[in-house]
């Protein structure tokens, strides 16, 4: 019984909720649960919410109705990769593993080599082109690893390599038994077993 | 969380370090007022003597705000400053730390360095440890305080102005404790009731402040 537990175990739920701007719901209420070895793909026009609904996730947002539960830890990656430019990559990898306090990610030549940066540990972080810099966001959850990863456009920016480099690494984090929630408008995640969508519906305004 | 306070603090002294001509802005404007007001009004040991403790804390004021507009805005511009309420720290505590580094990059300079300052602006040997301890005491609060203006500008572009307006009045409480706390050790009186309520404000700027500052940042990120 204990691997269907573990199968079944929830890493992340809400049940209803939804965050509001100025008093105006973003989107329609959301209920959602994802389980270890899961992914989830959030689609949904522009401005229907689907950053707000990453953010609400991560806890950088607070619900204004209903509830978001975590039951561990997370890691967010936005379109803002959080990397200070004037310090060289390694630097910037070395201050997300001991901020994150998670002490069990891949060291830092491993990381830049798994994204294909190998050799640009020196290097300071401004110096990396856009499509470099996303691929350092994505080395930063390689050293440290968080249970659910929550990715807002992982795709943006990276060339094809980069994008099958994405799906690899999704695969990893699933093979793990870990979660994925990512948002994508360009491209769908090519996994083994294919994810569950959720759409997420603009909140109708009044008037 | 103390890993998640220890790898910001880190970070922050290192950035000081890389940026090198800004983090020496602090001691630069504490000997600009020293060397430049004698020459403005005149070398007179008797005048300086009495207006050295004035001095010394307008250049320490003067250099706690030139950092302030940097506090938080390139963290809330590179996406550094919404990961505080993502992992193990608590927002607060981070806070905390931050203005602590602020406080260490503009306000333990001046303080190391006010001793020379004060030799050269004749401060009376006796009133030196009452300078030493206001600006023990007072300088945290400069930090503090700016670090709250600081985050209640943030959503406003180019706030400085708003920012300067904001913590001018809030410090005035403590440059006239601390001065007339000096003034009062140089007269050889006792200075413990200025000090005393310098350290009541201390005390409620470290209560206050990390909470309300949080609070702030937590609606500029949203």
């Amino acid at each position: 019984m204990g691997w269907t537990l573990q199968l079944m175990r929830i890493l992340i739920e809400t049940s209803q909720a939804t965050f509001s701007r100025a008093g105006e719901a973003v989107f329609e209420p959301i209920d959602l649960s994802v389980a270890g070895g899961r992914a989830l793909v959030v689609r949904g026009a522009n401005g229907a919410g689907k950053t707000t609904l990453l953010r609400l996730l991560a806890g950088i947002l607070r619900p204004s109705a209903g509830q978001v539960k975590r039951h561990a830890p997370v890691a967010f990656l936005g379109h803002l990769a959080a990397f200070k430019g004037e310090l060289s990559c390694r630097e910037n990898l070395d201050f997300r593993r001991r901020f994150s306090g998670t002490g069990s990610g891949m060291s830092n030549s491993r990381a830049l080599a798994r994204v294909g940066l190998a050799g640009l540990g020196l290097r300071p972080a401004r110096t990396l082109s856009a499509g470099q810099k996303r691929r350092l966001g994505l080395a930063g959850l390689l050293v440290a690893p968080a249970a659910v990863w929550l990715l807002d456009e992982p795709y943006a920016s990276l060339d094809d390599d980069g994008c099958t480099l994405v799906d690899t690494l999704l695969a990893d984090q699933i093979g793990r038994d870990g979660s994925v929630i990512l948002s994508t408008h360009q491209r769908q995640p090519e996994l083994e077993a294919s994810p569950e969508v959720l759409v997420v519906q603009r909140h109708a305004q009044g008037g | 969380m103390l890993s998640s306070m220890n790898a910001l603090l880190r970070r922050d002294l290192r950035l000081a370090v890389r940026h090198g001509g800004e983090s020496l802005m602090p001691l630069i404007f504490l000997f600009a007022v020293i060397i430049l007001v004698p020459l403005g009004v005149g070398p007179g040991p008797n005048l300086l003597a009495s207006i050295a403790p004035g001095m010394v804390w307008v250049a320490a004021l003067l250099a706690s705000l030139l950092a302030l507009e940097q506090l938080f805005r390139p963290d809330l511009e590179d996406g550094t400053l919404e990961q505080w309420w993502i992992g193990p720290g608590s927002p607060a505590a981070l806070v905390v730390t931050r203005l602590f580094s602020h406080w260490l990059i503009t306000g333990v300079p001046v303080i190391v360095f006010a001793p020379l300052a004060a030799e050269m602006l004749y401060l009376p040997d006796s009133a030196l440890p009452t300078l030493m301890l206001s600006l023990l005491i007072g300088t945290p609060i400069l930090s503090l305080v700016g670090g709250l203006a600081s985050a209640l500008t943030l959503g406003t572009n180019r706030g400085s102005v708003l920012l300067s307006i904001l913590v001018f009045p809030m410090v005035v409480p403590v440059l006239i404790f601390a001065t007339g706390g000096v003034a009062a050790a140089a007269e050889g009186l006792s200075a413990s009731a200025h000090m005393g309520l310098l350290t009541a404000l201390l005390i409620l700027a470290v209560t206050l402040v990390p909470l309300a500052t949080t609070a702030a940042l937590r609606l500029n990120i949203e």
